[in-house]
């Protein structure tokens, strides 16, 4: 396996172990990461490495609607795999299918293996698996900090009384939970932001607390539903080097939607193409740009795709 | 980057428990002296088991979204359970009384709060209507729960702790007084707590939530077990600190519309919101009927009052609900800021 050490398996162990916690995950595990070196996606060490998620003839029809029509997907560990389409394409539709908010009508989803006919939703998080989503998710009565904080619940194992009453493992828990979600506020740049209530955030900041919230959890696979949507340039290029560091900081595999071809073909490492629900490129950024059936379909009219509607 | 500002004032250095603490001592220490049986028996009683059953709709609706019609229904199964609790099994302490009324009550919530699960908003609140209608219907049918009364109407206990009588209009403010200090302070404690978030992420995106492993169906039931555990034990202090009888009529489809105006008016998710909510809904009949008799003397009578108690009241709620979305507690705050802010610019 390329990825040398960065498991969901470490991560579960090390949770609410204080000594773990004391000396600093994030930046402990980051640096490790980074002096084993970070996996190479499109090198020739990737090429062999097993995806970490794939889709196998995927159909989805809402009505009469095709949204998605025998879709195969393969992303391999480390990748950021950028998937882009006019309006209508299916590639909310399928972001939904990989994380379970869809039941494909055909078709399986892989997950590190392991086949689902529709991903199981509530274990997601438990899977290694989060997201964004294209139209802003974030929990508008909480503060920033309590929303990213909330990217952990899943492993939260003290019960409600305990947490009350502060005995038991609820303390560390809670502790540790504001501590990392302090870590990955830091990390996208939220501090000063920190105790606001999320509702009252501007909306690139309201985007970017999400993507804080998806990845407090260090999953290994991160799916984002159009994370600069409506966002001005430079917004867009700060963004950008968040998804990147996201990826080279904690080796997650990143599944990204964006309409913007610009920070795409900087950003990816490889691009599918949809259209009507069909998949119809699936290549390097440069392979894509010169792609005739790309040009047709996308590329010749991708400003007008500046605003997608959907989930 | 896009600029950060803080919108309002720096607020008070004050510590926030100073406030409660301060409230709490003037409660116990001051009002007892100086409080008249009128103000006990008229006022503060009724306030206190309102505000209480305001704490526990507020967990419910204010923080986990759900909307609720069968408080009343709740606090009539926390009255019921308790008399009975008392009655029949031998030398149970009152508190244990209590305890075991608020799990009865709990139980009933989890019950009625199942069609949450597939069922929200305006259809959610329909289907709360049934726990309501039901607990109704099986108090008065089943003339077990009365023990048999012939009038259905049953005296309540009287109220001692340890041994200590606590009959007097006093002993029943501070009996009253504990049990909902105590009560609203770990429904506070609990509101800050992860499961206090997990409620409120439901509230806002039940689907993000979902994704993010909140276990939604598990959290939606313990909002409504644990908001119909104080309900019920509202209902217990409603009944046997307040009323002193325990029936089922002052348990109806009223009562639970006004419990859910007090947290509207008072000021949603906010523990605050339900005192302040049922200091207005306690006080406000009794004000319009003295501010009545005073201006039209004997035309003023108490079909009037009813009549105008229902119009202003009605009025209110749709000024609250457009004007102030986020109630009294927001109101409150916002005067509190100017003033401050004004005193610390002279
Ligand atoms: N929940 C839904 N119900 C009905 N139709 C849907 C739903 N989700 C997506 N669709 C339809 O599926 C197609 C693909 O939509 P979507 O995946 O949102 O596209 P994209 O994200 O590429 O803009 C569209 O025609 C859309 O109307
Ligand atoms: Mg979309």
């Amino acid at each position: 396996m390329p990825l040398p050490s960065y498991t969901l398996g470490v991560i579960e162990a090390s949770a609410y172990a204080p000594e773990v916690f004391a000396r600093g995950l994030p930046s402990s595990l980051w640096s490790e990461q980074q002096s084993e070196g970070r996996v190479e996606p499109t090198g020739s060490v990737a090429a062999v490495a097993s995806p970490l998620l794939s889709l196998q003839g995927i159909g989805l029809s809402f009505g009469g609607v095709v949204a998605l029509a025998d879709v195969d997907l393969s992303v391999r560990p480390g990748e950021i795999r950028a998937i882009i389409g006019p309006n209508g394409a299916g590639k909310s539709s399928l972001i939904n299918v990989i994380s379970g908010v869809y039941r494909p009508d055909r078709g399986h989803v892989l997950l590190d293996g392991v086949s689902y006919a529709q991903v199981p939703t509530q274990r997601l998080a438990h899977l290694g698996v989060a997201r964004t989503f294209q139209n802003l998710a974030l929990f508008k009565g909480l503060s920033v900090l309590d929303n990213v904080a909330s990217g952990l619940a899943y492993k939260v194992r003290s019960n409600f009384a305990g947490q009350v009453l502060g005995i038991g493992r609820s303390r560390g828990e809670q502790r540790d939970s504001l501590s990392r979600a302090d870590q990955v506020l830091e990390f996208l740049d939220l501090t000063a932001v920190r105790d606001r209530l999320a509702g009252t955030l501007p909306y690139g900041l309201q985007k970017r607390v999400e993507l804080a919230r998806a990845l407090v959890a260090q999953p290994r696979l991160l799916l984002l539903d159009e994370p600069m949507a409506g966002m001005t340039a430079s917004e867009k290029s700060e963004m950008a080097v968040f998804v990147r560091a996201a990826r080279d900081r904690f080796a997650t595999t990143v599944v990204l939607i964006e309409h913007d071809v610009g920070v795409v073909m900087g950003l990816s490492d490889r691009i599918a193409v949809l259209d009507y629900g069909r998949k119809i490129a699936d290549a390097t950024p440069d392979e894509v740009r010169n792609d005739q059936r790309v040009i047709d379909a996308y590329l010749g009219v991708a400003s007008d795709n500046e605003d997608g509607a959907g989930i | 980057m896009t600029a950060i500002s803080s919108d309002f004032p720096s607020a008070p250095a004050l510590p926030k428990w100073i406030a409660p603490v301060l409230l709490l001592a003037f409660a116990y220490g001051v009002v007892p002296l100086i409080g008249s049986s009128y103000l006990f028996e008229a006022i503060l009683l009724p306030f206190l088991a309102l505000s209480l059953a305001g704490v526990g709709l507020n967990i419910l609706t204010g923080y986990a979204g759900q909307v609720s019609l069968g408080s009343a229904a709740f606090m009539a199964a926390g009255a019921f359970a308790a008399y009975n609790f008392n009655l029949r099994v031998e030398g149970l302490p009152l508190i244990g009384s209590i305890v075991l009324a608020g799990l009865a009550a709990a139980a009933i919530g989890i019950v009625f709060g199942l069609p949450s699960l597939r069922l929200r908003g305006f259809y959610l609140a329909v289907s709360t209507l049934a726990a309501q209608f039901f607990v109704q219907w099986a108090l008065t049918k089943f003339s077990w729960f009365s023990n048999d009364s012939a009038s259905g109407v049953i005296d309540a206990p009287r109220l001692s702790i340890a041994g200590f009588a606590l009959d007097g209009a006093i002993g029943r403010y501070l009996f009253a007084l504990t049990i909902v200090a105590i009560l609203t302070f770990l429904a506070h404690r609990l509101v800050s707590s992860q499961t206090g978030r997990n409620f409120i992420a439901i509230r806002d995106n039940e689907t993000a939530a979902r994704i993010i492993g909140i276990p939604v169906l598990k959290t939606k039931l313990l909002a409504f077990a644990i908001s119909s555990f104080i309900i019920g034990v509202a209902g217990v202090i409603w009944a046997f600190a307040y009323l002193r009888t325990v029936e089922p009529a002052g348990f109806d489809l009223d009562r639970s519309f006004q419990i859910l105006f007090i947290i509207i008016i008072g000021g949603l998710a906010s523990m605050r919101g339900a005192f302040f909510g049922a200091a207005l809904i306690v006080v406000f009949p009794l004000a319009l009927s003295r501010l009545g008799g005073f201006l039209l003397g004997d035309l003023f009578d108490s079909g009037v009052l009813d009549m105008s108690q229902r119009i202003v009241l009605g009025a209110l709620i749709i000024l609250f609900l457009i004007l102030e979305p986020d109630g009294l507690v927001a109101l409150w705050d916002r005067v509190r800021r100017r003033l401050l802010f004004a005193w610390q610019s002279t």
